[in-house]
């Protein structure tokens, strides 16, 4: 395989997964049972890990696919399936014909919002943090990021630590079955 | 803006004693703090529980207002309760007269630097930059000339001489140290006011001699009509300031400057004559009616009496009421310009003089004598500044200051005496102030006596004396005036202001001869024939002690040979036209702008005008003499109710209920039914208040239906704001 | 690259937003939310690939706080499940004041 062919394999490969991703997309959001759903935006998580990997972010991808689709995804699955929502007998919980008419043309209006301010000259302050983080290439890939997140962004990651505690705690208390009800 | 600046450098004044004259002012402002410092600080420790403020009520706190108070004043002690002195008093005594000795001594020592220099130029002392907006800058700027300086001595010097009265006529006063810390704040305003280098800093000290006057007729407060009083002077006067203001945003907006040199260096832009100049002057004399009590603003004066009298002698006699005298005086550039104006501020004057000498023949409390004589007097000052003898005018201000200073306190002895004999015998029935409850007081207070006649001459324009100098220079301008000025030439309502001039010649003898009756009148109801305090009242009636004749000696002389200060030229006693001379850098000018067109009288003339003066003034002493019978006078609680046209005078022309009828009651009508019932009940209430709340629960319930708590809801309405929001991003790249 | 990679993101994010607006069943519409913070990953990725690791750092947060956010979402839904006998945000307005 020469060297000729990459750039092309690349790029076919890019937009193979950012199809997927967007057909597992739309797949998700159209379907009435909530497993199919759920698995169908499992799909699209792991597309989007293959363009994380793609896009030289290969921690990021393993751990779109381990925390993302592994553990949450599961979470939701496992939440659909304690309440039995799965059951045929369900009616559909999708709005009515008018409801998914307007939401796509309002979906169609925030997308074309979003794709005018991506491409118009924003200034370069808002796009490029304050804090200038040097690329750092010698500690590997996980060093890459790792760098930052233990120094420049210390103080974040310890109060992420304490948000996933409360979390925790909330999670254990509201789930708690209250022995007077 | 230039102008604006200080014109110290190089004046001949800038390195003498002079440069002090920021220390005129302070010193009685560092009085004020002393005394009012003391004031608060005896307040302070006396509480309800406090055993001196429990025995003795009204010797203790004197802000808090315990004090049975007379209707008249003078409080000495009250009978039964034994004479507290504050603990005070020594202190106060001290500082009180004592910052204005000083002062005095300064603006003595200022006097004799600037007499040796040339005044041709006013020496500006600028202290402080005040308010500098834009073209506007107004700096707190002092201002030495020969006017200022006359008006400083005779400020400071009669107040030292009243200041040290009031320490032997209040000394028994539960608010010692608050009447001198009021006094002293009083001598800080009057002195700014004439010091003062621009009309901004002069309405300063205007307002505030108008506070103080306020708080010192006000001073027994918890009388509810000295309070009445109070409000009343403040309130009238405020009519006034409203015209100092307006006249002095018109000079801004047409001169573009407010300083006197400013002013001066821009009069070009004021044509002569024309109606922006005269209605500056119209402005500020509507000022000066009120705080100089003419008409219509003079009712406040007499009721003004509520006073302590040693406040009546300072603020309503001698200064305050003479500040709209000076600022015309100050502003006679202006006036000079304005020749309709300066006839309409003769007429008022006038008239003035004229209709309070009616009224004050037929009051019986002394002290109401001589507030209608207050006022005036007033008016004939405001005959000399009017006709533009300004010389004249101020000088009559200043002779006016000896003598009504010295009728004042002297009126103040006789009352204080009167107090003491009443208290003495446990009389609370009877008005101390009352003449007809007086009488025969010569010989029980001969050196009073004696005092006031000289000041009573003086007043009646008897030749040598203060008055007659200063009286007769008025009306001989006048005269001359009528012959031949400006003012002849001019026409006021379609009269001819020669006409006008010699009508207000005529009020201001007819005035002369109604002064002569009224002060005799006073003098033998007073001082002559039996006595009717009664018997017993009648031993304990004795002379005040030293320190309240001493300054009342001094002040006799001033007002019989006050006069040598400015002798006319057909009394050669000794150098004639002083005063003339020393004003002339600051009036000169005016002066010949006015008497343009007109000549100095023949000496005939003059002589014949002088000998009517005199023998009107002769006359009208005579015939108080022959007419006025003391004797047949019965003490007031015996007298029958006058009738007629005497009853009329007596109530002062019924001008306080018409002004009540016509503009009071309206008012307070007007506000009840209108502003009340109408406006604040129906439209505030009604519609603001109860119909703001309607449309805060309307708007309530609208925004309730919102809150349908569907998330779903809530998701749309937030996708809805964040595409506007993003769309108006897009507008703006 | 940049630009086709956030044009995915929008319209990953777009579809994420017809599904919240769309489906009423409160687990789909939470998963609709993880779609959108998805799509937001994509485009902090595909910025750190032109400005370095901060991106991916951010990414990392995102997770983090995505996963809190399902521990207490679907604890508070198994909540309400539990007093509603169901999920369907049509039957729900405890928020209603």
């Amino acid at each position: 395989m020469g060297n000729e062919f990459l750039p092309l394999l690349y790029s076919f490969h890019f937009y193979l997964f950012g199809l997927i991703s967007i057909a597992a997309a739309i797949a998700f959001v159209t379907r009435k049972s909530p497993v199919a759903a759920a698995m169908w935006l499992v799909v699209t998580m792991f597309a989007l890990a293959a363009l994380y990997v793609m896009m030289d972010a290969q921690f990021i991808g393993v751990m779109q696919v381990l925390v993302y689709a592994g553990a949450i995804m599961v979470v939701f699955l496992f939440v659909v399936m304690l309440l039995n929502l799965g059951h045929p007998s369900e009616l559909s919980d999708i709005r009515g014909k008018w409801g998914r008419i307007i939401a796509g043309f309002l979906g169609l209006a925030l997308l074309a919002e979003i794709m005018t301010l991506t491409r118009s000259p924003l200034e370069l302050k808002l796009v490029v943090p304050a804090i200038a983080v040097s690329v750092n290439s010698t500690g590997g890939i996980i060093g890459g990021v790792a760098g930052p997140l233990f120094r420049e962004y210390l103080l974040a990651f310890e109060l992420t630590s304490i948000l996933l505690l409360v979390a925790i705690a909330g999670a254990v208390v509201l789930g708690r079955k209250r022995s007077a009800n | 803006m230039m102008l604006q600046e200080p014109v110290v450098t190089g004046h001949p004044l800038a390195d003498t004693v002079a440069q002090y004259v920021w220390l005129l002012p302070v010193l009685p402002l560092i009085g004020f703090l002393l005394n009012g410092a003391l004031s608060m600080k005896a307040a302070a420790k006396l509480g309800p529980n406090d055993p001196s403020a429990a025995d003795h009520g009204h010797h203790g706190s004197a802000s808090a207002g315990v004090h049975d108070a007379d209707h008249d004043d003078a409080h000495i002690s009250h009978d039964d309760h034994p004479v507290v002195r504050h603990k005070y008093a020594g202190l106060v005594s001290l500082i009180g007269p004592g910052v204005l000795l000083l002062s005095f001594g300064l603006a003595v020592a200022i006097f004799f630097a600037m007499r040796s220099v040339d005044m041709a130029q006013p020496y500006v002392d600028t202290l402080f930059r005040w308010m500098p907006v834009s073209d506007m800058k107004i700096n707190v700027a002092l201002q030495l000339d020969p006017l200022s300086m006359v008006m400083v001595l005779v400020i400071t010097g009669i107040g030292t001489l009243i200041h040290i009265f009031s320490v032997g006529y209040m000394q028994d006063d539960p608010g010692y140290p608050r009447y001198f810390a009021y006094l002293n704040l009083f001598v800080f305003f009057m002195l700014l006011l004439v010091l003062g280098a621009n009309y901004p800093v002069m309405f300063v000290g205007w307002e505030g001699v108008g506070l103080c006057s306020y708080l010192l007729i006000g001073f027994w407060f918890s009388d509810k009509a000295n309070a009445d009083a109070g409000k009343k002077a403040f309130i009238v006067n405020r009519i006034g300031d409203f015209g100092f203001l307006i006249a002095m945003f018109l000079l801004f907006a047409n001169t573009g400057a407010l300083d006197f040199a400013g002013i001066a260096a821009n009069i070009d832009k004021l044509p002569v004559g024309g109606a922006v100049v005269t209605a500056i002057c119209l402005f500020f004399f509507l000022g000066c009616t009120g705080k100089s009590a003419q008409i219509p603003l003079y009712i406040w004066l007499p009721d003004a009496m509520a006073g302590p009298t040693p406040v009546s002698a300072l603020i309503h006699a001698a200064t305050m009421v003479t500040a709209g005298v000076y600022l015309i005086a100050r502003s006679s550039l202006l006036f000079s310009l304005a020749p309709v104006a300066s006839l309409t501020v003769a007429l008022v004057g006038g008239l003035t003089a004229l209709f309070a000498a009616t009224i004050g023949l037929k009051q019986w409390d002394i002290k109401k004598v001589l507030a209608y004589s207050t006022v005036s007097q007033l008016g004939y000052m405001f005959v000399g500044v009017g006709v533009g003898a300004y010389t004249a005018g101020v000088f009559h201000l200043v002779t006016h200051a000896f003598f009504k200073a010295l009728l004042f306190l002297g009126s103040g002895s006789v009352i204080f005496a009167m107090h003491a004999a009443y208290h003495a015998t446990h009389n609370h029935a009877d008005d101390a102030q009352d003449m007809r409850n007086m009488g025969g007081l010569k010989k029980h207070m001969p050196v009073t006596w004696v005092l006031m006649w000289i000041a009573t001459l003086a007043i009646a324009g008897i030749p040598v004396f203060s008055g007659f100098v200063s009286k007769d220079a008025i009306l001989g301008a006048v005269f001359e005036r009528a012959q031949g000025s400006t003012l002849a030439n001019a026409s006021l309502l379609g009269i001819p202001g020669s006409t006008l001039l010699y009508a207000v010649y005529a009020f201001g003898l007819a005035a002369a001869l109604l002064t002569a009756i009224y002060m005799t009148r006073m003098m033998l109801y007073t001082f002559h024939g039996p006595n009717r305090t009664g018997a017993d009242a009648e031993s304990h009636l004795h002379e005040a002690p030293w320190i309240m004749t001493g300054p009342l000696v001094v002040l006799g002389l001033l007002s019989a040979v006050g006069g040598w200060l400015n002798l006319p030229e057909f009394l050669p006693l000794g150098p004639t036209g002083v005063f003339d001379k020393w004003l002339e850098p600051v009036v000169g000018a005016s002066t010949a702008r006015i008497a343009a067109g007109g000549g100095a009288l023949a000496g005939s003339t003059e002589q014949a005008l002088i000998g009517t003066a005199v023998a009107i003034a002769v006359a009208g002493i005579a015939f108080a003499f022959v007419r006025l019978k003391p004797a047949a006078l019965v003490p007031k609680k015996d007298s029958p109710p006058s009738f007629g046209f005497a009853k009329v005078l007596e109530n002062k022309y019924y001008v306080d209920e018409a002004y009540d009828k016509a503009i009071v009651q309206p008012v307070v009508n007007g506000s009840k039914y209108i502003l009340w019932k109408g406006v604040d009940v129906g439209i505030i209430d009604g519609l603001f208040v109860n119909g703001s709340a309607l449309l805060a629960r309307a708007l309530g319930w609208i925004g309730s239906q919102l809150q349908s708590g569907q998330i779903g809801t809530y998701a749309w309405v937030l996708v809805l704001g964040v595409i506007a929001l993003l769309g108006a991003f897009v507008r703006v790249h | 690259m940049l630009a086709e990679a956030l044009a995915l993101s929008g319209v990953l994010f777009v579809i994420g937003v017809i599904g919240v607006l769309t489906r009423r069943n409160a687990i789909i519409v939470f998963m609709s939310v993880e779609l959108m913070l998805n799509a937001v990953n994509l485009s902090f990725v595909a910025f750190s690939k032109l400005y370095g690791a901060t991106g991916q750092v951010f990414v990392i947060f995102v997770m983090t706080v995505a996963a809190a956010e399902a521990a207490v979402g679907l604890a508070i839904i198994i909540s309400i499940f539990r007093h509603q006998e169901t999920v369907n945000l049509k039957d729900i307005n405890l928020l209603r004041g």
